[in-house]
């Protein structure tokens, strides 16, 4: 990159071609076919270290003032390689892995890679099984879409929405952990069930945050939707059209604030989904509003969805009846031998799925979380391989960022709701 | 769907098609890698089939498979049609040498990303691609971590640490 001006050059080449030129006392005259306004290109380095980075991502920014010509990103700060280590432990060691992708919900990343390796092995779960884990993944969804609009919100300007949101999802952090005994990397879903019932104290809690709960995001919608610099730095900023949004790869509130109607949840309907009324908000311009107009309607549809699996919630085992694949309950490895024997198999050895290769999609909050399992009929995953929404969305970055303001950036990392974790594996 | 898709590939690909098969519900075409824009143009523009949508792509190691003169690589094309509701696998083996393959960036933009990143961990160069260079690792990174032959625990920078014991104690 040259910093020189064009002007600046052609009186270094002068004087480089007449070196006596500089005794000279007169001011040399400026050439006339030079322009006099200072014109350059200049490249900005933004990140890895920045708070609206959201994790650690660099973008390489060719500006025209403050006008972005092209947006590089640069990812891999982050890279662990998830996909490599998996390749040498067993099927559950790899779910507390998963926890470590996209750390906001790591209850969906459990629940994606369980029913890929579900849908390897041909298991089926108990009905209540699969309505606890509706619940969850849905409290999940709220949890990730509150973290989504207060860090948005964070990163235009706007920072009392951080603190409300945050009050609203210490709740469901706080139901995680009395739930499954962690907040963040929760590691509660099990192949073939999940790892521990809702208690009744639970489900108190849960309903009453559910009264709650559409009324605080009025409230959200109140701080926001009269806030003139939000409404000017939302809407029409990273405006995608429909057949853009679908030949980039996106998926999640990113495709449907575009107006596509695809969501895995009806298209391919898991877990208690088909059996709960619920609609999918889509938006119609595809900019940063309407993207954030479909979470904040995707948060009150989870609420219904949950409040409705409550309402129907089965009596009955949480965990699949497969010996060969799921551990017998403790009490029993505690009492009988042939369970002890049993556990001690299934966690030292494994099991052996059938040979074949499975890809199994998943509506994570952030879009379609699709894991990819090739078997070769071991107890190891021949090959694992993750497709995390965050990391297709990010290719669409340059062509969502180009045209616009240096300050619109931020604006543009947050509407994908970006976690980097996810996106580098 | 699936059955009448994968004739439809068959009949319009007779001497690229090599076999299908179907496994929990899902449809595995294997094609060969030479006319892969054909095929995949073909996917997407089809009314029929309409592969608007391409969800992943990814590689897979066999290096068994290269000792008996076979196709070492496997690059898998996962498609989603979000008009008509239904999911493909394509597949293809390659060869060792030259490990090549055209990109699918002109059917697909998505792609754009998903090669990058399987040329970075599997090493398997994409022609045409408009942008091929490494995505996670460094420029300057040696090998491709996800071949079977890379060690899942190496050395590192940390032990060429002059100041750090090199072997256990002798007792």
């Amino acid at each position: 990159m040259e910093f020189h001006t064009r002007q600046e050059k052609a009186q270094e080449e002068a004087i480089d071609a007449n070196p006596a030129s500089l005794n000279d006392s007169e001011p040399r005259p400026i050439t006339e076919d030079l322009p006099l306004r200072r014109s350059e290109d200049l490249l900005l380095n933004m990140g890895p270290q920045h708070p609206a980075t959201h994790g650690v991502l660099r973008v390489v920014l060719e500006l025209e003032g403050e006008k972005i010509i092209k947006a590089t990103p640069d990812l891999g700060y982050l890279h662990r390689g998830v996909e490599k280590l998996c390749e040498g432990l067993t099927y559950q060691q790899v779910i507390p892995h998963t926890d470590r992708l996209d750390y906001i919900c790591s209850m969906t990343n459990n629940f994606a890679y369980v029913r890929a390796v579900e849908k390897l092995l041909g298991v089926s779960i108990p009905e209540r099984g699969e309505y606890v884990r509706t619940i969850i993944a849905e409290m999940q969804r709220i949890v990730g879409h509150l973290f989504w609009l207060g860090t948005q919100a964070l990163d235009i300007g706007a920072m009392t929405v951080f603190f409300w949101t945050f009050r609203e999802r210490e709740v469901l952090l706080d139901l995680f952990e009395q739930v499954c005994g962690a907040r963040l990397t929760m590691n509660y879903f099990r192949i073939g069930g999940v790892n521990g019932d809702l208690s009744p104290e639970v489900i108190l809690r849960l309903r009453k945050f559910l009264k709650e709960f559409p009324s605080k995001i009025d409230e959200y919608d109140r701080l926001l939707l009269n806030n003139r610099i939000w409404i000017s730095r939302t809407k029409d900023i990273a405006v995608i059209s429909a057949e853009d949004a679908v030949d980039f790869g996106l998926t999640g509130p990113v495709l449907r604030g575009s107006g596509v109607y695809y969501d895995i949840r009806k298209a391919e309907p898991y877990a208690a989904y088909g059996k709960v009324e619920w609609d999918v908000p889509l938006g119609s311009k595809g900019d940063t509003y309407d993207r954030y107009w479909v979470r904040m309607q995707e948060m009150k549809q989870s609420a219904r969805i949950i409040a409705q699996c409550l309402d129907q919630l089965p009596e009955g085992p949480i965990l699949t009846d497969v010996p060969q694949v799921v551990a017998p309950p403790k009490e029993k490895v505690m009492q009988d031998m042939q369970s002890l024997i049993h556990h001690f198999i299934i966690f030292t050895e494994g099991f052996r799925p059938p040979k074949g290769e499975v890809y199994c999609a998943t509506e994570a909050p952030k879009g379609e979380l699709g894991f990819s399992i090739v078997s070769d009929g071991g107890p190891k995953p021949y090959r694992l391989k993750i497709r995390s929404p965050s990391f297709v969305h990010l290719g669409a970055f340059d062509h969502m960022a180009r045209g616009y303001m240096i300050a619109d950036i931020v604006t543009i990392f947050g509407t994908y709701d970006i976690v980097m974790g996810e996106c580098d594996r | 769907m699936n059955s009448e898709v994968v004739q439809k590939i068959q009949e319009k690909f007779p001497s690229e098609f090599i076999q299908a098969n179907e496994f929990r519900n899902d449809w595995t075409v294997v094609v060969k890698p030479d006319r892969i824009v054909e095929i995949a143009q073909f996917l997407r523009d089809d009314p029929e089939l309409a592969f608007d949508h391409l969800s992943d792509v990814f590689s897979v190691d066999y290096p068994g498979r290269s000792a008996s003169g076979g196709e070492r690589f496997e690059v898998v094309y996962q498609l989603n049609s979000i008009q008509k509701r239904h999911r493909l696998r394509l597949s293809t083996g390659l060869r060792e040498d030259p490990c090549e393959i055209d990109s699918v960036y002109p059917v697909w933009k998505a792609a754009g990303f998903l090669e990058r990143e399987v040329y970075d961990l599997m090493g398997i160069r994409f022609r045409n691609h408009p942008d091929l260079r490494r995505i996670f690792l460094p420029e300057d990174f040696d090998g491709h971590p996800l071949r079977k032959e890379y060690p899942a625990e190496g050395k590192g920078w940390r032990n060429t640490f002059e100041f750090l014991p090199t072997e256990e104690p002798q007792t």
